[in-house]
């Protein structure tokens, strides 16, 4: 149990330390929000029926942003063989790390979300249903993009691969998410979207760690 | 508790080369061997596969100890994995220090991650001299200070094989003859050292050459 407590006090200060990395995040996904309306027109009628569509596409896209400080930093500087010598296995490793990624991301992520609806014209009552999706959204990210950086691992420019390795495996939780709030908003019951995403998350918590670790040792090698 | 580590003709190679074959090592309780070889001869290969991370081509690499072992027991045969995380510490060219964090915070980390006792740790600190440098951000600390906080964090959580890749390089004479002195309490202690080396290792050691390039 110590070891789990280490590692997350380390995983969290390392993302806050040097540069608020959260926050980047928070702030790129605003201004994200912020060139839709220059690029789409500033018309209410064409904004409000995509602003849950697009500003799941801002979250999904401010996701990728600390991925690759996930291991590869930790590869670099020979970090990864200490935490592969650790005394949990490192499948949990990898699990603790995504799940710090969530909290020190996705759940700042998910306060923003509401904000980034809202200023493209979403209706009012669905500032709660918003930031749940995210936050459920964001798990899924945090595990998707775990394993997509460890399978990036070692390669040059690796953050770009990152990102062409993990946006599909994003597209579930962007459609079941985004689905609830279009639902929701067209008066429907969002239910079904958010188990769908919640089932998602669940796939992914169970995959990722296990294939993520098996990326790793490959890296290692 | 470790005991003993057991290599059987093992077969190394990175990419297409060749690094050794049918290497052959036997380390117990209280032995040290000094891994000798040019550069690229494969020592830190060695040490790597020892460690985990290599997968080798062919050979085995077998760990046993077990409450049942003792003088000229060497006790049940421990599963890898296991044996490696709780018994195995890698002290390589990189130290896996952040640079933004204090020295005090990835010492406590590396500490407790790799199940070190309050106790060892602060007896580590003492040893070593640490205090004045915990405060420091890691960047700050020149390559010897760095080796310095890597070798407290072998005392400070007790592990039975230390696996050493050019230990003594970056520390000045004052350093080498304490980190000696660590190395010759923790074989009298039971435990096992592999170390690679270009200059002799300062305790009593086996030589193993590993040769030039293959």
């Amino acid at each position: 149990m110590r070891a789990v407590r280490v590692l997350f006090g380390r995983e969290l200060s390392l993302a806050w330390g040097g540069g608020g990395g959260p926050l980047l995040a928070c702030g790129f996904m605003l201004c994200l929000t912020a060139i839709l309306p220059l690029a789409a027109g500033g018309d209410p009628r064409v904004l409000a029926p995509a602003a849950s569509g697009a500003s799941w596409m801002a979250l999904a896209l401010a996701s990728l942003l600390s991925l690759e400080r996930l291991f590869e930093r930790d590869l670099e500087d020979g970090a990864l063989d200490l935490l592969t010598l650790g005394s949990l296995p490192l499948e949990a490793t990898v699990a603790i790390k995504a799940v710090a990624q969530w909290l020190a991301t996705g759940l700042p992520l998910a306060l923003a979300a509401p904000v980034a609806a809202l200023a493209l014209g979403q209706q009012a009552h669905l500032i709660g249903l918003t930031a749940l999706a995210a936050a459920i959204g964001g798990l899924g990210f945090a595990f998707t993009g775990a394993l997509g950086a460890a399978l990036a691992l070692g390669a040059r420019r690796g953050g770009l691969l990152i990102a062409v390795v993990v946006l599909p495996l994003f597209i579930p939780p962007v459609v079941f998410g985004a689905g609830a709030l279009t639902r929701a908003a067209d008066g429907g019951d969002p239910l079904s979207a958010l188990a769908l995403l919640s089932a998602y998350v669940l796939f992914a918590m169970v995959i990722a760690p296990v294939a993520g670790a098996a990326a790793i040792r490959n890296a290692q090698g | 508790m470790l005991k003993t580590v057991d290599i059987q003709s093992l077969s190394l190679s990175r990419g297409e080369r060749l690094l050794f074959q049918g290497l052959s090592l036997r380390l117990s309780a209280g032995e040290a061997v000094a891994l000798t070889g040019a550069n690229g001869a494969g020592k830190t290969s060695l040490l790597r596969a020892v460690a985990g991370f290599i997968r080798p081509d062919a050979g085995t690499i077998t760990f046993s100890g077990g409450p049942n072992a003792g003088p000229g027991l060497d006790g049940e045969a421990l599963e890898p994995e296991t044996a490696r995380r709780e018994g195995v510490h890698l002290l390589g060219h990189l130290e896996g220090l952040k640079p933004t964090r204090t020295a005090r915070q990835e010492f406590d980390f590396q500490t407790a991650w790799l199940g070190g006792n309050p106790a060892a740790r602060d007896a580590a600190i003492a040893r070593l001299s640490l205090t004045p440098l915990l405060d420091l951000e890691t960047r700050k600390l020149s390559a010897g200070q760095k080796r310095r906080l890597s070798l407290a964090r072998l005392i400070a959580a007790p592990r039975a094989l230390w696996l050493l890749d050019e230990p003594l390089a970056p520390l000045d004479e004052r350093w080498r003859a304490v980190a000696a002195e660590l190395m010759a309490a923790h074989l009298a202690s039971g435990g096992l050292i592999l170390a690679a080396v270009h200059d002799p290792l300062p305790v009593s050691a086996r030589s193993l050459d590993l040769g030039g390039l293959a």
